[in-house]
């Protein structure tokens, strides 16, 4: 399997707000913390995004909606990572994509 | 994107821009609570509902309604719902709370206004302009439907003077304070939460309570707006001994709530990992668990299954601060 790589999808996130997946160190301390225990939630979809692999982004938008965005994983990253805004941004370009 | 997930998060942002709420409750029953005070419209200082209490036991019906069809029988009639409740408000039709169900959190703005009258805060209210601030819209990304909406309370604010805000739940609290002014330009309302306002002003008592409660915080008044110490200074001050949980203060664990509206088993699996953590702090002890928002109330409750009792804080302090009869 190919998977291609780009910048536009994380140019595409950013302007619909602020997106900081690359200050991620991905330690994985966010999932470990997640109340959701989903292997991908939230450090690998933000990850998604910054590659630009929008497949892996709308395969994943049922991870993507059931973030609580209760921001038990911020108050534990240690790079101060905004994931809850993040996965807002992912949120956002999905509906614009469904033009819901 | 999954035809279900489009269509509910379409039906919630489409009443948000016709009726001004995710779930449209009658202005006449979200009202209804101030009509024994006899509070005046508007004024500098309001007390602020955001009507999130008085949603809650539509959205628990909705959610029930929503387990009984199952996902793939609600996934073929979303699509109907939707064209449907675009001509009328489809949600007194298919959710209806019993009175029973509703007025435990009915009764949570008349306790907020009653403990503030006795702590000497005068306030106003907003009665049918006091909106539903469209959070739930807001977190599923819909927000250019939610800056419009801000911007016609923010409106409403301008129209009656209104430079101070008392909120009584969280998702309203950090909405009022830390969303709208993104979208609001020269947005300049002070907000806090009846909590913090109470902490601040000191809790009247005239009969303390005995005995012990676990708190349970919400994640957004603990990790969005900082809100820890006064809910801890007021179960204090009402004589309560107050129990942490595992995951307590900015550590606190999600009640589940904010994942119900689309996936309700993934909400409920995280309320009972909640639960187990409260029955823990509260072991040994005859203890109720305190919350502060009424999504976290309802979850938590339905998930302990009647195996632990929830009540309001607002109850307690609104006991504490009565003189018993
Ligand atoms: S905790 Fe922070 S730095 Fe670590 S993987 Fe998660 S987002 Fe990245
Ligand atoms: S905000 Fe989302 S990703 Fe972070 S801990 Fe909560 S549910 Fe998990």
């Amino acid at each position: 399997m190919t998977t291609l790589v780009g910048p536009e999808l994380a140019g595409e996130l950013r302007r619909l707000g602020t997106f900081d997946a690359e200050v991620c160190m991905n330690c994985g301390i966010c999932t470990a913390t997640c109340p959701l225990g989903i292997d991908v939630l939230p450090r690998q979809v933000m990850r998604f995004g910054l590659l630009g692999l929008d497949d892996e982004v709308r395969r994943h938008e049922e991870t993507v909606f059931s973030c609580l965005l209760c921001r038990a994983c911020e108050a534990s990253c240690p790079a101060g990572v905004h994931i809850t805004g993040n996965i807002r941004v992912l949120r956002r370009w999905l509906l614009e994509k469904e033009a819901v | 994107m999954a035809l279900a997930t489009r269509e509910v998060i379409g039906i919630l942002t489409d009443n948000l821009r016709l009726r001004g709420s995710v779930l449209p409750v009658p202005a006449r029953r979200a009202t209804r609570w101030a009509r024994e005070f006899g509070l005046p419209r508007g004024g500098e200082r309001v007390l602020y509902t955001g009507t999130m209490y008085h949603i809650v036991p539509y959205t628990e019906r909705l959610v029930r309604l929503q387990q009984r069809l199952g996902s793939s029988r609600l996934a073929g009639l979303v699509p109907l719902a939707r064209r449907l409740n675009r001509l009328v408000n489809g949600m007194p039709l298919v959710a209806r709370p019993t009175s029973e169900e509703r007025s435990e959190y009915e009764r949570v703005p008349a306790n907020v206004a009653q403990l503030l009258l006795r702590a000497g805060v005068e306030f106003g209210y907003l009665y049918e302009d006091d909106l539903y601030t469209g959070v739930l819209a807001y977190d599923l990304g819909a927000e250019d439907v939610v800056a419009a909406h801000a911007k016609r309370i923010a409106g409403i604010f301008y129209k009656y003077g209104v430079r101070e805000v008392i909120t009584i739940d969280p998702h309203t609290t950090t909405m009022l304070r830390s969303v709208f002014p993104r979208f609001v330009e020269g947005y300049d309302v002070s907000v806090r939460s009846y909590l913090e306002v109470l902490a601040e002003r000191g809790l009247p008592v005239e009969a303390p309570l005995a005995g012990d409660v676990v708190v349970h915080d919400s994640c957004v008044y603990a990790r969005y707006e900082d809100v820890i110490e006064p809910p801890r200074q007021l179960l204090a001050a009402a004589g309560l001994q107050v129990h942490e949980p595992a995951n307590s203060r900015t550590m606190t664990w999600c009640c589940g709530g904010p994942a119900e509206a689309l996936y309700p088993e993934k909400a409920a699996a995280v309320a009972a990992q909640r639960v187990g953590q409260l029955r823990e702090a509260a072991n040994g002890v005859q203890s109720e668990c305190v919350t502060m928002c009424p999504i976290c109330l309802v979850n938590l409750r339905k998930a302990a299954d009647g195996t632990m009792a929830f009540r309001d804080i607002s109850e307690y302090l609104l006991e504490a601060a009565k003189a018993r009869s």
